[in-house]
C-alpha cells in the first residue's frame, strides 16, 4: 500500500495554479458548495469531528478554535491565513500557495461564510515575493467566477479576501505578531488575554489558521468529519505535509496520513525520503523547525502522529524533518539553531533576547577542547530553564527545545570537550 | 538606473490609497524601486508626511524588518541562506564561491554597485539546498558553474542565462 495519500495537495503541479476552470475541474469548490448549503454549527461540527490539529506547529485544535470564535457576539469578524512559513526546514504552504492557491482560498472562503466575517488575510512571508503576485492573480480570477466578492454563489455572501506581505521576520509567525504586522506596525507579539479569538486583527474577533489547516477544511466538509478522522489518527484526522531536507537522498514536501507511516518510513522508505544521501548513517533528525526536538535514530519506530510524537518526546510541528548524517557534530549544529535565535529573536524580552546569546557562548566553548567547565554545563541548563518559563512568547519559550532534546540523547557530545580539572584558584 | 523622483513614490503611496496600514508594502515598493535596494531617508520623511505615521514609527518598521535597508545595497542583492538545513548542505562553499567570483566579501558591495553579497535566514527552499536567493529568484542546488553563470547572467543583464535555474514555486 502507498504510504502517500493526497487530500490536501491533490492536483498540486498538475493544473494551472491561478486557473479556476482548472481547479474546478479537479473537483475544486465542491467543498464551498457543500458549505453554503450547511450551517455555521454544522460546518464546524464537521471540523471538530474531523480532529483537525493546527498545522503551523501549535497543534491547536482547529474545531475548538472555530467553536470560541462562533460565540463571540461582536463583529465584525476577520479570517487570517498564517502564511508567514518561516520555519527553517519547512517549505510546504510554499506547495499550497504556489501549486494550488485556489484550495486555500476556498478553505478561506468556507471560513469566511461560517463566520459572517468581513474579509480575509492572507499574511504571506517577504521571501514568497513571486507567489504573492500570483496569490493576488488567484483572488482576482475567483471573484470573475463568482466564488469570492459580491452574492457569492447568488447565496447572498459577500466576502474579500486580500494578500499581505511579510518583510522578513521569523517571529511574525506568532499570531499575535502577526497580527500586528498585518495592521502595518512592527510585529512584536501581544500579551495574551485576551485571546486572539476576543480581540484579534483591529482589535476585532478573528481566526488565525496556518495555509494547510484552512487547506484541508475544503475537504472535510465535502468527505465530512467522520471520514476525514479516518484518514488519519483516532486523535488527528487527515494528513500532513511532511517536508524532508538536507541530508535527505529524495528532499521535497510528501503528503502522509497521519499515524499510518512511521519516522523510519518517512525518512527511508524509497516513495518518500528514500533514506541518506550518499548512503551515509543517519545520526539524528530535527522535527517541526528550528524550535523543534532533535531525535535519535532509536526513535524511527514511531508512527508520525501528532499523539505518538509526543509520547516519544518529539513533536509534528511544522512538519519538518531535517535529516542528518553522521558527518554532523551536534554542537556545530546546535549553534546554527541558537545563531538562527539571536538573528529572529524580536528583543522585547530579556531572556530571550539575552539567553540566546548566552546559549551561543557556551556552545562557542563546548565546541574547542578543554575550554569548558563542568560550570558551563550547569549554567547551559540554568538558561534553557529560565528561557522556556520565562520567555514572553513561543518563540523564546522553544528556542532551546533542539539544545534540551539533544542533551537527551547526545550527552556525551556536550561533555567531550569540558575540561573536569577542578580549576585552581588564583593566589 | 534611473534616480527614484518624489512623483514616482507618491504613485506608489496612491496604489495603496495611501493607507497606513500598508506602510510595510509601500516601504517595500519604494525599495524596490530605488535601484540601490535601499529605503532612503528623504522618502521615509515624504512617507511620513503624506500617509500621517510619525518619522519615528517608519524607522521602527525598516530597522525591526530584515529585508529592508537604510544604507544602499547592490542593484542585486544576493542571500545565501545560512539556516541549519542549507548550512549543513556546504552553504559555506557557496558563500566563498560568490566571494571569489564577484571580488567582494560577504556582506559588501561591488565598486561598481551591481552587487551587494549578504547571508540571510531560512528563504524556504531547503529541499534544493544550498540556495541563494536574488532578488525574488532563488537558486539552488548550487555548483561552482551556477554560482558563475548567475553572476554572468545579471552582470551582462542576460535574463535568459538563468531562467532554466530559477526554482519554481
Amino acid at each position: 500500500m502507498s504510504k502517500l495519500k493526497t487530500l490536501v495537495s491533490e492536483g498540486a503541479g498538475k493544473i494551472n495554479p491561478i486557473s479556476v476552470s482548472d481547479y474546478v475541474g479537479i473537483g475544486g469548490y465542491e467543498g464551498l458548495k457543500k458549505a453554503v448549503t450547511m450551517t455555521a454549527e454544522q460546518v464546524i461540527g464537521e471540523v471538530k469531528k474531523a480532529k483537525l490539529l493546527g498545522r503551523g506547529g501549535a497543534a491547536y485544535p482547529s474545531g475548538s478554535k472555530w467553536e470560541h470564535l462562533l460565540h463571540i457576539p461582536e463583529t465584525p469578524k476577520y479570517i487570517v491565513c498564517n502564511a508567514d512559513e518561516g520555519e527553517p526546514g519547512t517549505f510546504k504552504d510554499k506547495v499550497i500557495l504556489g501549486q494550488l492557491p485556489l484550495k486555500l482560498i476556498e478553505g478561506i472562503t468556507i471560513a469566511g461564510y461560517v463566520f459572517g466575517a468581513k474579509a480575509g488575510y492572507i499574511y504571506v512571508r517577504g521571501e514568497y515575493r513571486k507567489i504573492q503576485k500570483q496569490l493576488i492573480t488567484a483572488i482576482d480570477n475567483a471573484k470573475k467566477a463568482n466564488y469570492l466578492g459580491d452574492n457569492i454563489l447568488g447565496k447572498g455572501f459577500n466576502f474579500d479576501i486580500h494578500v499581505i506581505s511579510g518583510a522578513g521576520a521569523y517571529v511574525c509567525g506568532e499570531n499575535s505578531a502577526l497580527l500586528n504586522s498585518t495592521e502595518g506596525k512592527v510585529g512584536r507579539p501581544r500579551i495574551k488575554p485576551p485571546h486572539l479569538a476576543e480581540v484579534g486583527l483591529f482589535l476585532q474577533p478573528t481566526l488565525v489558521n496556518n495555509v494547510e489547516s484552512l487547506a484541508s477544511v475544503p475537504a472535510i466538509v465535502l468527505l465530512g468529519g467522520d471520514e476525514f478522522l479516518k484518514v488519519g489518527h483516532p486523535d488527528s484526522g487527515g494528513t500532513k505535509l511532511i517536508c524532508l531536507s538536507t541530508h535527505s537522498a529524495k528532499p521535497g514536501v510528501y503528503e502522509i496520513p497521519l499515524g499510518k507511516v512511521t519516522l523510519r518510513d518517512a525518512i527511508y522508505d524509497p516513495e518518500l525520503g528514500g533514506g541518506v544521501k550518499g548512503g551515509k548513517n543517519l545520526k539524528f533528525f530535527h522535527l517541526g523547525g528550528q524550535s523543534g526536538p532533535i531525535g535519535s535514530p532509536a526513535l524511527l519506530d514511531t508512527p508520525y502522529s501528532y499523539t505518538d510524537l509526543r509520547k516519544a518526546g518529539l513533536t509534528v510541528g511544522s512538519g519538518a524533518i531535517v535529516v542528518l548524517d553522521e558527518s554532523v557534530s551536534i554542537i556545530e549544529y546546535l549553534k546554527g539553531v541558537t545563531e538562527f535565535f539571536i538573528h529572529e529573536s524580536c528583543g522585547k524580552c530579556v531572556p530571550c533576547r539575552e539567553g540566546n546569546k548566552q546559549l551561543y557562548a557556551i556552545l562557542e566553548k563546548l565546541s574547542v577542547p578543554g575550554a569548558a567547565t563542568p560550570a558551563d554545563l550547569a549554567n547551559l541548563r540554568r538558561l534553557v530553564t529560565t528561557m522556556t518559563a520565562a520567555s514572553f512568547c513561543g518563540l523564546g519559550q522553544s528556542a532551546a527545545v533542539a539544545l534540551n532534546t539533544a542533551w537527551k540523547h547526545f550527552k556525551d557530545e556536550f561533555e567531550a570537550n569540558v575540561n573536569k580539572t577542578p580549576a585552581v584558584a588564583a593566589a | 538606473m534611473q534616480e527614484l523622483t518624489e512623483g514616482q513614490v507618491l504613485k506608489i503611496m496612491e496604489n495603496y490609497g495611501n493607507d497606513p496600514q500598508q506602510l510595510i508594502a509601500i516601504l517595500l515598493d519604494i525599495q524596490e524601486a530605488s535601484g540601490k535596494n535601499v529605503v532612503e531617508q528623504k522618502w521615509s520623511v515624504l512617507s511620513s508626511k503624506v500617509l500621517g505615521v510619525p518619522l519615528s514609527k517608519i524607522y521602527d518598521i525598516l530597522t525591526f524588518y530584515a529585508m529592508f535597508s537604510t544604507t544602499p545595497r547592490g542593484e542585486h542583492v544576493i542571500e545565501i541562506c545560512q539556516s541549519t538545513p542549507c548550512h549543513f548542505t556546504e552553504a559555506e562553499q557557496i558563500v566563498n564561491w560568490f566571494e571569489d567570483v564577484l571580488g567582494v566579501k560577504v556582506g559588501s558591495t561591488t565598486d561598481d554597485g551591481r552587487f551587494t553579497l549578504f547571508r540571510t535566514s531560512c528563504v524556504g527552499a531547503c529541499d534544493v539546498g544550498p540556495v541563494a536567493k536574488i532578488g525574488d529568484d532563488v537558486f539552488g542546488n548550487l555548483t561552482l558553474d551556477k554560482v558563475k553563470t548567475l553572476v554572468q547572467s545579471y552582470r551582462e543583464g542576460q535574463p535568459n542565462l538563468r531562467e532554466a535555474l530559477v526554482c519554481q514555486n
